[in-house]
């Protein structure tokens, strides 16, 4: 571990300097396995918040209130301490600009750590394909990076679900049909679309996605699940 | 019900099993007939294992054991179509 930043009250980021690390794709993730003195194991799964030509790897975690694993990663991990990991791994979440666009992403609260990755890499590969966020977390003080996603300008849409700002010009409320005929690429664009956030979450988007006209096939999806991380 | 997570959240163990990336095979569920690739699967997670169903059926494709300490793989319910 060569930095810990906190990003949020419950989220922090941690950027690794990794042996042999072979480099990632933008949207993979890493298993990190903690082993307890007495020999117990607990492995989780953890999204790359990095792009491919950043200097660090960067894992951005968010403490689940009854996880075995997070609230170490978030509270206890310091600088120079060192951790095991297995990665990178997966090929289906993942976006490459030949791929090209337009790409739609959707995150859930924590879910725009992968997102972010795939932001970082259009950016720094230059590349031409048209690419929107849309961010939907608790209040802004949950937003996750959130100085850099604002820098980006309209091509990031926040929504807020439970309370927001005085003077809040953003979203309000869930990702919905509605939302989404407002701030997402139309099915007429036949947009890539990448969702990741809590399970509800992203069933209930990739529904409307479908419902809305979306083809199936175009959807990627990366759920959280509620596995106690 | 257990919540559901996807393919994507077995990649590391189908890695060690197979020996490469999985995600993106296809396969085609045994009991519908459905295509697509194993980060599609609706995957349940259990103390000693997972589960991958199918998106379209909910059939079981694929079962995850580890058993001390090695990792049993039974893909019995899906066929895949490359790889």
């Amino acid at each position: 571990v060569v930095k810990v930043v906190r990003e949020t009250d419950a989220v922090c980021t941690l950027g690794l300097e990794v042996r042999d690390w072979s480099g990632h794709l933008a949207g993979q993730h890493v298993d990190v396995r903690l082993t307890a003195p007495d020999g117990y194991q607990a492995q989780r799964s953890y999204s790359i918040a990095s792009g491919p030509e950043d200097e660090a790897v960067e894992l951005t975690v968010e403490r689940l209130v009854d996880g075995e694993v997070s609230p170490y990663l978030v509270h206890e991990l310091h600088e120079g301490d060192e951790l095991e990991l297995r990665g990178p791994i997966g090929g289906y979440f993942v976006w490459r600009p030949e791929l090209g666009g337009p790409v739609q992403l959707i995150a859930g609260g924590s879910g725009v750590v992968p997102l972010r990755s795939i932001l970082r890499h259009w950016s720094a590969a230059g590349s031409d394909a048209p690419m929107r966020l849309l961010y939907s977390a608790r209040g802004w003080e949950d937003v996750i990076f959130r100085e850099e996603l604002s820098r980006l300008g309209s091509a990031v849409q926040f929504t807020l679900t439970r309370s927001w700002p005085e003077g809040w010009t953003g979203g309000r409320g869930r990702i919905d049909a509605e939302v989404l005929s407002e701030a997402a690429f139309p099915p007429s664009d036949d947009p890539l679309v990448y969702v990741c956030g809590p399970t509800p979450m992203v069933e209930s988007v990739a529904g409307a996605l479908v419902t809305g006209g979306h083809r199936p096939e175009r959807i990627r999806t990366e759920r959280f699940g509620a596995t106690g991380g | 019900m257990m919540q559901a997570v996807d393919g994507n959240a077995i990649a590391g163990e189908l890695f060690c099993h197979f020996g490469t990336e999985m995600t993106e095979v296809s396969g085609r569920c045994t009991n519908c007939g459905a295509t697509g690739p194993v980060g599609r699967l609706l995957v349940y997670r259990s103390g000693p294992g997972a589960v991958a169903r199918c998106q379209e059926c909910g059939a079981v494709t694929i079962v995850l054991v580890q058993i001390r300490g090695e990792l049993r793989v039974d893909t019995g319910g899906y066929e895949f179509s490359h790889r």
